[in-house]
């Protein structure tokens, strides 16, 4: 327990010094994902649903966003707020159905779901289709602090981040996160044992939905822009990936692997298409050699129970 | 009588035939889903891009050597079924035993494979394929004119549907296969090289996709995301039908076709959700899908 709060300190530490070293903007979009990730992963990781229509919570919640701080004119704190609370709605209502199937199927309706928001963001107005949302304004925290510089900023989105971690932190090792836990051992078995399994996993779906959506807001205001991509089924593979990557069921694998496919996107944005046959091969890669990810297999060779 | 509430009949008849054209290759994808999922216990994600891989493959042979339809009808289902068994013999085979879930993550890493080299090499725009001087023209029926190229991919997807149906319920492979899906073991210790046949169950399920690329070749444009578009419909489409039944997935694919096309006519605004949308109903009240059994 104490080394994992020695793990906490020494990244807020991280943090902290990081916008000193590396460019703001790019920690920004890094910070974003991996609280993205680690949203979908209390989904895959600690409950065991697959989810493959993460991005309509990330993206609808950045089209929110976006619009409450541009078109509305509301302080950044009341966006993101508004932003992450309609993520969460979204969730109660796509949770309620996608409970209804489980296994495969549970991944086959959320990305059914998804391009449905994906198609109602294409012809919604408040979206500008293929332009999207753009300059949207940071405007001031509490109407006080000024986010116009961009270290200023890259601070909000990590201290965003640190909380959203320490939330799921809180959540998985609360009695919650431990029925939780056991639906994704033993579903019948939990079932067996009293548990109401799929209200527990509608009220997951809905906690990862609304957290995934903290992420997307707080892009949306960071990049001032909100786009089609944003809620496209290749950005639900790609939280897949980030996750898979970093490792499944891990508190600290998602970020890394959202570090590691954002850097990889960075600097191999040039190669256009590549990028897309590089992700499919790690996509590949991860599957068939490395199923327990980055994270995952360096706990497992230290012997350690994540 | 040649408006059909407020809409020319012309009109009409015109959006339901492109319904039922659609509604036609969703069957024959969702049929190979089905066949798939049935034996492998697999959702194969890169159904979708093998559909796209079929049409790239037809435009390649009638643009780059020549070949016609016709030979592209017979040797593209061929050319990526035995893709689809390298695939099934070097990579799906390992997952054996474990969580479905990772069926569903590496065919995702192959479909983005896939469709990565495809638009590497030919960028996002389509291709067109032209069609073969029979197909040119349409009949007239005195109410509309149908294409003749409509005409024959509706007729040929449907005995191609019911083909499969006949040989998987009526046949003693088809005995084999469905025996194969409920206890493999058992079947293996009767002697049936079981390996095989999984690897023959894929091969089939994609080059059923195959030949729906190149059927759909010169009706849509062939472009390397041909596949991603219509993938995600057929697993709704999947979703709502259940994927317990072959017959199932073929009327359910043909309906929603049908569907879709009326919703064009009447509200064009939601025919890109009306799938969905269905999907959503049909999980309400038979979250097992109208032909399906929890499995």
């Amino acid at each position: 327990m104490n080394r994992t709060w020695l793990v906490f300190v020494v990244l807020a530490l991280a943090g902290l010094v990081a916008p000193f070293v590396g460019y703001p903007i790019f920690l920004m979009k890094v910070l974003c994902f991996a609280l993205f990730a680690s949203a979908f992963n209390l989904l895959i990781g600690f409950t065991g649903l697959l989810s493959f229509g993460h991005a309509m919570f990330f993206g609808f919640a950045a089209y929110v966003s976006g619009h409450a701080a541009k078109v509305w004119g509301l302080t950044p704190e009341v966006a993101i707020l508004l932003g992450t609370l309609s993520a969460g709605a979204l969730g109660v209502v796509s949770g309620w159905l996608a409970v209804r199937r489980q296994g495969i199927y549970f991944a086959m309706v959320t990305l059914a779901l998804a391009q449905m928001v994906y198609f109602i963001c294409v012809q919604a107005p408040f979206t500008y289709a293929e332009d999207g949302i753009q300059s949207i304004p940071r405007g001031k925290l509490l109407g006080v602090v000024d986010l116009a510089n961009d270290r200023v900023m890259y601070y909000l989105v990590f201290a965003v981040f640190m909380a959203g971690l320490l939330g799921i932190y809180r959540i998985i090792h609360s009695p919650f996160g431990q029925i939780l836990k056991s639906i994704r051992e033993n579903e019948a078995r939990a079932l067996s044992l009293g548990y109401d399994v799929d209200r527990y996993k509608h009220l997951a779906f809905v906690l990862s939905a609304s957290l995934a959506g903290l992420a997307g807001a707080t892009k949306s205001l960071a990049f001032g822009l909100a786009t089609l991509t944003d809620v496209s089924w290749q950005m639900s593979g790609e939280v897949v990936l980030m996750t898979l990557l970093g490792g499944m069921g891990t508190i600290l694998g998602p970020a890394l692997g959202a570090t590691i496919v954002v850097t990889m996107q960075n600097y191999l944005s040039s190669l256009g298409s590549m990028v897309t046959i590089i992700m499919g091969v790690t996509f590949v890669a991860c599957v068939l050699l490395f199923r327990r990810g980055i994270v995952g297999e360096i706990q497992f060779r230290l012997g350690r129970k994540a | 009588m040649s408006d059909i509430f407020g809409v020319p009949i012309q009109a009409f008849m015109g959006q339901l035939m492109l319904g039922l054209v659609n509604g036609c290759f969703y069957a024959m994808l969702s049929l190979g889903l089905a066949v798939i999922f049935g034996m492998l216990n697999i959702v194969n994600f890169a159904h979708g891009a093998l559909y796209m891989v079929g049409a790239f493959l037809a435009w390649m042979l009638l643009n780059l050597v020549g070949v016609n339809y016709w030979v592209s009808l017979l040797l593209v289902p061929l050319a990526v079924g035995a893709l689809g068994a390298l695939i099934e013999k070097t990579m799906l085979r390992w997952l054996h035993g474990l969580d479905h879930l990772y069926g569903l993550l590496l065919t995702f890493g192959l479909a983005l494979i896939i469709e990565g080299i495809f638009r590497e090499a030919y960028g996002s725009s389509g291709q067109p394929y032209d069609l073969p001087q029979v197909f040119k023209g349409s009949f007239d029926l005195g109410f509309m004119f149908l294409p003749k190229y409509r005409a024959w991919v509706v007729i040929a997807s449907l005995v191609v549907c019911l083909a499969t149906w006949f040989v998987i319920e009526k046949t003693k492979l088809g005995a084999y296969l469905r025996a194969g899906t409920e206890n493999p073991n058992l079947v293996k210790a009767f002697g049936i090289n079981v390996p095989l046949m999984v690897t023959l169950t894929y091969a089939f399920g994609v080059g059923l996709a195959g030949l729906a690329g190149v059927m759909a070749a010169p009706i849509y444009q062939v472009s390397p995301l041909m596949g991603s578009n219509i993938i995600i419909i057929v697993f709704a489409v999947v979703v709502i039908g259940g994927m317990g039944s072959i017959l199932g997935s073929i009327v359910t694919g043909l309906a929603l076709g049908l569907i879709e096309g009326l919703t064009k006519v009447f509200y064009a605004e939601i025919s890109t959700t009306v799938v969905f949308i269905i999907m959503a109903i049909v999980l309400m009240f038979r979250p097992a899908g109208l032909f399906g059994r929890e499995k």
